[in-house]
């Protein structure tokens, strides 16, 4: 009965859809207000039925009904609870059904916190985004029903992909899909200020708080998502260029250049056209990447063959919401006005160049991506394009970006002058060429591509200090008035400077561990130790532990330093019971300066097994760089001049989510 | 916990300390750790066939076991890196490789980034001197805010 519902719900779901998509939009145009206050209602039905529909799929989960195929083919009577909750994701139709899910969570907050739109306006924002839900729910109605039955009913499930079943799975997932599906908010509103003819300094800043709160999510997802990949794939890597990370790292950089966009336009008036160009590619991949991800494709084009129903209306899904959006804006933006005039030297240009490297990695990572799916397609041979390709073609465009960041927030606006600059930065300079050298000094071995990777961590952070202290430095010599001047910051600014720390942090983490990282593979019986980096690890030995649904081997290795203990690493290999896959479980000790990481590999002769080892320096600054981009995004978007609008423009008290003080 | 406790902690971990000469050094898994390193640097850049993108010198893989043990006898007998990579392109094509080969049906995967950053820097320089040239009535008022930029 309960999957029943969940069906229903979605069919009801997806006429609110209709009613949604077109009721609003018609009477924004007709100027019928009562067509119009139709939108917010309409947006909070929607809102109830898909999370109606979303709690029958998490129930038929959590009650092992295996007469559901979706559940049978990703649960098993021996699953945990969390994971038969996440596993609601786990597969192609539930996460079709949390993307919905997540769509309806932004349509609801804009309903809400939206107050102060004029009626118009938020109508043909709620219409946008009823009409992309309208896609999905139909996609799932049609090809990808997650409340399909199956007969006879299995007696146990398929289980979920050991893989999967890590706590990863429960916050990864959803995170980085509440960052992809943000960007359709950008999206529709600008689709909606193109169709309405109002793109004005008033849209970039209704758009920005919502931009970067969905940055902010996409930017912690895809963290997580890398973190994850490091502790539970064996080998510690933490980014390998899989079609899968990219389709994440797409929208990514769209976004990233969409926000920094979004930033003079707000402010000046400029590109505005750029800038709408930019809201709707950042939709776009998310789009693309969602469907990349699910389709399978990734693993042969072939397998759009196997079901070419989904495969055809993925694609016609797309032709129609990028082709329509570009078709609206090839006919609207030529009558967007220019915005205010800037000099060719600006913090505008500066900008603008950042948009473009930006969006040229980005067209990089999707040709890496693409490609290889393009050359099969055409039966022009099957490639592979992997790090080697990435890595290449990367850090040539990352470089310039680095350099910019350190130029682009010390030019004024309108009008900047390069000897200026040059002479405001000179400091930063010699300082980030000494404290790279220092660096490679300290950490034991000059490099060309390590110090490279340094200048542009500490020019970064010496280009950051030399903003920070023109901006606090005391003009009359009242030594005082700096920490007051500290406080006055905008907070925008200060998110900006934090946002740009935590790039600095990620590069000199990437670069740390790219360097200087140590490993030993080694053949260890009981009681034998190795050494690395001054830690001695020591093979204490494994036993056999059972785990809910799986059997694993647990080995212990002791870690010193001196003589004094640090600690105690548990490695896990295990075998899943159901799928029979071996999975290995890596021990890891994080540290700020460094992670130890012991990863079990093969048993050997007697009762010695092969370990591998790890001194990983640094490494988690490369997440903890992203941390600080995302709170940084965060403290953009609530600055003051959001809040201080929402409250004087609303009637209602300020709202509490973050991505409520937008305005 | 007082001095005299912490000593006995010391002390009972010290005990509990695996007696020199028990243990010994563990020995490299490779019997030859210059031959492995260049093994792994080969397969470092090599797709395992049979599985979900990853690695021949990442993956658990049978196939990717044997197909590092050929190697190693490979590099052993002499053969050069790029014998070695011939010989695996030869076997399973270029789907093999994670760093396509420039040839004509990949140019445009290769030169396509470059080619794209000219553009786009062309189109940048273009559209802001043609900016430039344009009369100012054409922009909009200037409202330039400069609170954000004076301390």
């Amino acid at each position: 009965m309960i999957p029943e519902i969940g069906h229903f719900a979605l069919w009801l779901a997806l006429g609110v859809a209709v009613v949604l998509g077109t009721v609003p939009m018609l009477g924004a145009a007709r100027g019928r207000e009562d067509w119009m206050a139709v939108a917010r209602p309409a947006a909070r039905t929607l809102f109830v039925l898909v999370a109606v529909a979303m709690a029958c799929l998490v129930a038929s989960f959590v009650r092992h009904d295996f007469s559901v195929l979706y559940v049978a083919s990703n649960s098993n009577s021996a699953l945990p609870l969390k994971y038969r909750i996440a596993g609601v994701w786990g597969g192609h139709e539930g996460s079709l059904l949390l993307w919905v899910q997540m769509l309806c969570i932004w349509m609801l907050a804009v309903a809400q916190f939206s107050r102060h739109l004029p009626l118009a306006v938020l109508s043909r924002i709620l219409s946008v985004m009823g009409l992309i839900s309208l896609g999905f729910l139909l996609f799932m109605l049609l090809t990808s029903n997650p409340f399909e039955r199956l007969f006879p009913v299995p007696a146990d499930g398929h289980d979920l992909n050991p893989l999967l079943q890590d706590p990863g799975m429960v916050f990864h997932p959803p995170t980085l899909y509440m960052g992809y599906v943000g960007f359709s908010v950008a999206f529709s509103f600008a689709v909606a200020a193109l169709i309405g003819g109002n793109l004005d300094a008033n849209w970039a800043r209704w758009t920005r708080p919502w931009t970067n709160v969905a940055w902010v999510f996409l930017t912690v997802g895809i963290a997580m998502g890398s973190w994850w990949a490091y502790y539970v794939l064996g080998w510690g890597g933490w980014w390998f260029w899989d079609p899968v990370e990219n389709a994440s790292f797409m929208p990514w950089l769209a976004g990233t250049a969409l926000i920094h966009s979004l930033a003079v336009t707000e402010k000046r008036g400029s590109f505005k056209n750029w800038t709408v160009l930019l809201a709707i590619m950042a939709f776009s991949l998310s789009l693309l990447g969602t469907f990349l991800v699910r389709s399978g494709v990734l693993s042969s084009v072939h397998a759009f063959a196997t079901d070419p129903r989904r495969g055809l209306f993925i694609l016609a899904f797309l032709a129609v919401v990028i082709g329509s959006s570009l078709t609206l804006y090839a006919w609207r933006a030529p009558t967007v006005g220019l915005g205010a005039r800037f000099a060719l030297v600006s913090r505008e240009t500066f900008l603008l160049a950042n948009n473009v490297l930006l969006i040229v990695a980005m067209g990089a990572v999707l040709l890496g991506t693409l490609y290889p799916l393009l050359l099969d397609a055409l039966n022009l041979g099957k490639i592979s394009v992997g790090p080697p390709y990435f890595d290449t073609v990367f850090v040539p465009l990352m470089t310039p970006l680095a350099f910019l960041m350190g130029v682009g927030p010390l030019a004024r606006w309108k009008q900047a002058a390069l000897p200026d600059i040059a002479t405001r930065l000179r400091w930063a300079a010699g300082v980030a060429v000494v404290a790279a050298l220092l660096t490679g000094w300290i950490a034991g071995r000059i490099s060309l591509m390590a110090s490279l990777g340094f200048v542009m961590a500490w020019w970064i952070v010496a280009s950051l200090a030399t903003d920070l202290w023109e901006r606090v430095r005391p003009a009359g010599g009242m030594p005082t008035h700096v920490m007051q001047r500290l406080r006055l910051l905008p907070r925008a600014m200060v998110g900006m400077m934090v946002a740009h720390f935590g790039v600095a942090a990620f590069i000199f983490g990437v670069t740390m561990v790219k360097t200087y990282e140590v490993e030993r593979d080694v053949k260890m019986d009981v009681g034998d130790s190795t050494q690395i980096s001054g830690y001695t690890f020591t093979f204490i030995g494994v036993r056999d532990v059972a785990g809910p649904n799986y059997q694993a081997v647990r080995g212990a290795v002791e870690i010193t330093r001196d003589g004094a203990k640090v600690a105690v690493m548990r490695p896990e290999k295990r075998v899943y019971r159901v799928q029979q896959n071996p999975m290995t479980e890596a021990a890891i000790r994080p540290g700020l300066l460094r992670d130890l990481y012991v990863s079990l590999g093969e048993p050997v002769e007697g009762n010695a097994w092969i370990v591998r080892v790890y001194v990983k320096p640094f490494i988690d600054w490369v997440w903890g760089g992203c941390l600080l981009m995302a709170f940084g995004g965060l403290l953009a978007a609530t600055d003051r001049r959001y809040r201080v609008r929402a409250r004087r423009e609303e009637s209602l008290p300020a709202a509490v989510l973050p991505g409520a003080s937008h305005a | 916990m007082p001095r005299g406790w912490a000593g006995l902690a010391m002390l009972v971990w010290a005990l509990c300390w695996p007696v020199p000469g028990l243990g010994k050094e563990a020995a490299p898994a490779a019997e030859d750790p210059v031959l492995e390193a260049r093994m792994v640097r080969i397969t470092g850049e090599l797709r395992c066939l049979v599985c979900q993108n990853q690695t021949i010198a990442d993956s658990h893989a049978g196939l990717a076991i044997d197909l590092r043990n050929q190697m190693r006898e490979m590099i052993k007998r002499g053969d050069t890196d790029a014998q070695i990579i011939d010989y695996m392109t030869a076997r399973y094509g270029d789907f093999v490789l994670y760093r396509p080969p420039l040839k004509a049906t990949t140019a445009l995967l290769w030169f396509g980034p470059m080619g794209m950053l000219l553009v786009g820097a062309a189109a940048l320089l273009i559209v802001l001197r043609r900016r430039q040239r344009m009369g100012a009535d054409k922009f909009e008022l200037d409202e330039l805010d400069t609170a954000e930029d004076k301390p």
